[in-house]
């Protein structure tokens, strides 16, 4: 909470310099809205993160501030400067396309050095700025390659220093790991990190993997259906979520609907819709203190305790059965179906005898390791 | 076509069902080419080698005198114009057909692409005899043209039985090839690359040279070669539209076999240059191609 409030007193009160952003953007394509009102401040040298389902309008929200897409209403600013009038070619920003876009006709090399060619910078500076680019990818051994000559993570690494050679004010990656397999992606994941803080240039990353997301930002702003659910750091959108949705979406959650029955400045009394009681401690995560009304209780998998009988004092405590165990290696994950009829997902390390499905299984958890978000 | 014919023997080798299979699938274009190009080309170059004796000459011809003849500077000039011919034909098509292939390929409306398409096709359903005709009535001294420069009062054109109704004619003739073909190249054009150019500094007409040409050289080479070579050929163009002063190479040939100065053996050499020019082209359009292809 604490970190919440300074960072935002970071971001208005201090003149930290941004270099995107968006206001009350809208695109509407043929009467259908895909971007509804999105503001975003993207601080300068930030790794920021726009994270959603596939058709939430992520990609289009990179497309209008690299230029491909201009705002049905709004504005989008680079470094303060209003770029409605600004062509992408003379934008400040480059892009890491998904699929990446490396044309085909032209070698590593040329790819690389297509912008600075572009600029009529001398055969000198440009030579030398490739040379760096691409051993800044680590793929100066390819410079005479063609595309299609090159695996899936080289190409990515082309593209990668193809954008970073006109020294963007801001760099943006649409999907850019998206059509690499687990391990290259981790790879890649831990060599954007460095290139990021080697380099120093603003990234904006659009991507649909909360992992990835999670791992690499210094800021996630989450959207869904045009709009931005949450904007944080990656602690405060898995912590701290402050709708359902940014709950279900970020990492795997219980989710239970009820309404506050009572509350108190250091307590919620819950009763779900089908009839448990659960006492969650308030925070001001959403801005403004719960008292009444319908919410969502949110509980993670990982927050849960269990036990093979009756815990004592212990505060949400609820009876089930087990019916699934999905074993991931590091950890299990049971389900457990309890007498209400609700299946909670928990996470054990994977140490525990399995127990069967008749013994009495019981789930507890602490008030404040349960959320309770206004639906 | 005939390119497919040279890969069969790397199947063969591997199985005999693979063998036969490749066989009965290529029997029958094999045949049909055999009969009807291979052999008569072979026979036309028998042919080119027979000298030309009148009753009377008193000479010792060689058989090559046929090719000889080829470089007589009256030879020489029909050949030269029925190259400018074709080259003009090719470069006429090439800068009127990519801006509407472009426009039909990346800006017109998806929904009426076919049908763009199909009015472009059209005037190939008809004759090209009927169409070479319908350009006299337009062109000749009292034409539709001319009818229609006197009523706004400027200068006639005289246009016909002279190089330019021939250009004319042919590039009437052959754009509606160079533009399917244009289309079909531009229709792959992957958008994403003008984006990537946009994104990297190139303005529109820096991204059309650098990245939109490039990628689709293959098809600027396929349309100009097929233009080129069906321009070097076009009999009826040059006829009927050029007069007796644009005397082509295919008009050459057409009088050696059955005008009026019959030469058999000077026609089939012409013929065999003529066949080797457009074979040249063809092989340098498939080199330059598969070049492009495997660069994709």
């Amino acid at each position: 909470m604490s970190q919440t409030a300074t960072q935002n007193q970071q971001a208005t009160d201090t003149h930290v310099g941004f270099d995107v952003e968006l206001r009350k953007v809208f695109k509407v394509f043929n009467g259908d809205t895909v971007v509804r009102g999105v503001d975003l401040s993207i601080r300068r040298g930030e790794f920021f993160s726009i994270l959603g389902p596939s058709g939430c309008g992520k990609t289009t929200t990179l497309r209008l501030i690299a230029g491909f897409e201009t705002p049905s209403a709004g504005d989008v600013l680079i470094r303060g400067q209003s770029m409605l009038n600004v062509p992408p070619y003379r934008r400040p920003a480059n892009t890491v396309f998904q699929n990446y876009a490396l044309f085909s006709h032209l070698t590593v090399w040329e790819n690389v050095a297509f912008g600075l060619r572009i600029k009529k910078c001398r055969k000198s500076e440009t030579q030398e700025r490739v040379k760096e680019a691409l051993k800044l990818v680590k793929m100066d051994g390819f410079a005479n390659r063609f595309p299609a000559q090159l695996s899936g993570g080289q190409q990515q690494r082309v593209a990668l220093a193809r954008a970073l050679i006109n020294r963007p004010t801001v760099v943006l990656l649409d999907e850019p790991l998206g059509a690499l397999d687990l391990k290259l992606r981790k790879e890649m994941q831990v060599e954007l990190s460095n290139l990021h803080q080697e380099l120093g240039v603003t990234f904006v990353l659009v991507t649909h993997d909360q992992e990835e997301a999670l791992s690499l930002s210094d800021r996630i702003a989450v959207m869904v259906e045009g709009k931005v659910e949450q904007i944080g750091t990656p602690s405060q959108i898995y912590d701290r979520p402050q709708t359902p949705f940014v709950a279900d979406f970020i990492g795997d959650t219980n989710l239970f609907r009820g309404k506050i029955e009572g509350a108190h400045p250091t307590m919620l009394w819950i009763i779900t819709d089908r009839g448990l009681k659960m006492k969650v401690q308030p925070t001001d995560a959403s801005g403004l203190p719960l008292t009444s009304g319908a919410v969502v209780v949110s509980v993670r998998p990982e927050k849960v305790n269990v036990s093979f009988s009756p815990p004592d004092d212990a505060i949400n405590c609820f009876e089930g059965r087990l019916k699934h165990v999905m074993y991931l290696g590091t950890h299990v994950h049971y389900v457990v179906q309890l007498r209400s009829g609700d299946q909670l997902t928990v996470r054990q390390p994977n140490a525990l005898n399995v127990p069967d499905s008749d013994t009495p299984i019981y789930l507890h958890w602490g008030a404040d390791d349960c959320l309770a978000l206004p639906e | 076509m005939s390119t497919k014919a040279p890969s069969a023997p790397a199947q063969v080798q591997t199985s005999s069902p693979q063998w036969l299979q490749a066989l009965l699938l290529l029997a029958p274009a094999g045949i049909w080419l055999a009969l009807l190009l291979v052999i008569p080309t072979l026979l036309i170059f028998q042919l080119s080698l027979v000298p030309d004796i009148k009753p009377g000459d008193i000479v010792n011809p060689s058989g090559l005198d046929n090719y000889l003849r080829i470089f007589q500077p009256d030879v020489l000039k029909v050949i030269g114009r029925s190259l400018l011919f074709a080259i003009g034909t090719t470069l006429l098509c090439l800068l009127m057909g990519f801006p509407v292939a472009y426009w039909i390929a990346l800006l017109s409306p998806k929904r009426w692409r076919n049908l763009l398409l199909l009015a472009f096709v059209l005037p190939l359903w008809t004759s090209s005899l009927l169409r070479s005709y319908a350009w006299i009535s337009i062109l000749r001294p009292t034409g539709v043209l001319n009818t229609l420069l006197t009523s706004l009062h400027l200068p006639t054109l005289d246009l016909l039985n002279r190089s330019p109704a021939v250009l004319i004619g042919m590039t009437y003739s052959l754009l509606p090839y160079m533009v399917l073909i244009l289309y079909a190249s531009l229709e792959k054009l992957d958008r994403r690359f003008l984006e990537a150019a946009a994104d990297l500094g190139a303005t529109p007409p820096q991204a059309f040279w650098k990245v939109t040409v490039p990628q689709t050289l293959p098809g600027i080479a396929a349309g100009s070669l097929l233009v080129f070579i069906t321009g070097l050929g076009d009999f009826i163009n040059p006829e009927l539209l050029g007069g007796t002063s644009s005397m082509t190479a295919a008009r050459l040939i057409y009088n050696q076999f059955l005008g009026a100065t019959q030469n058999w053996g000077f026609g089939s050499a012409l013929s065999m240059v003529l066949i080797l020019a457009v074979s040249l082209a063809i092989a340098l359009l498939i080199k330059y191609g598969d070049k492009n292809a495997s660069s994709l």
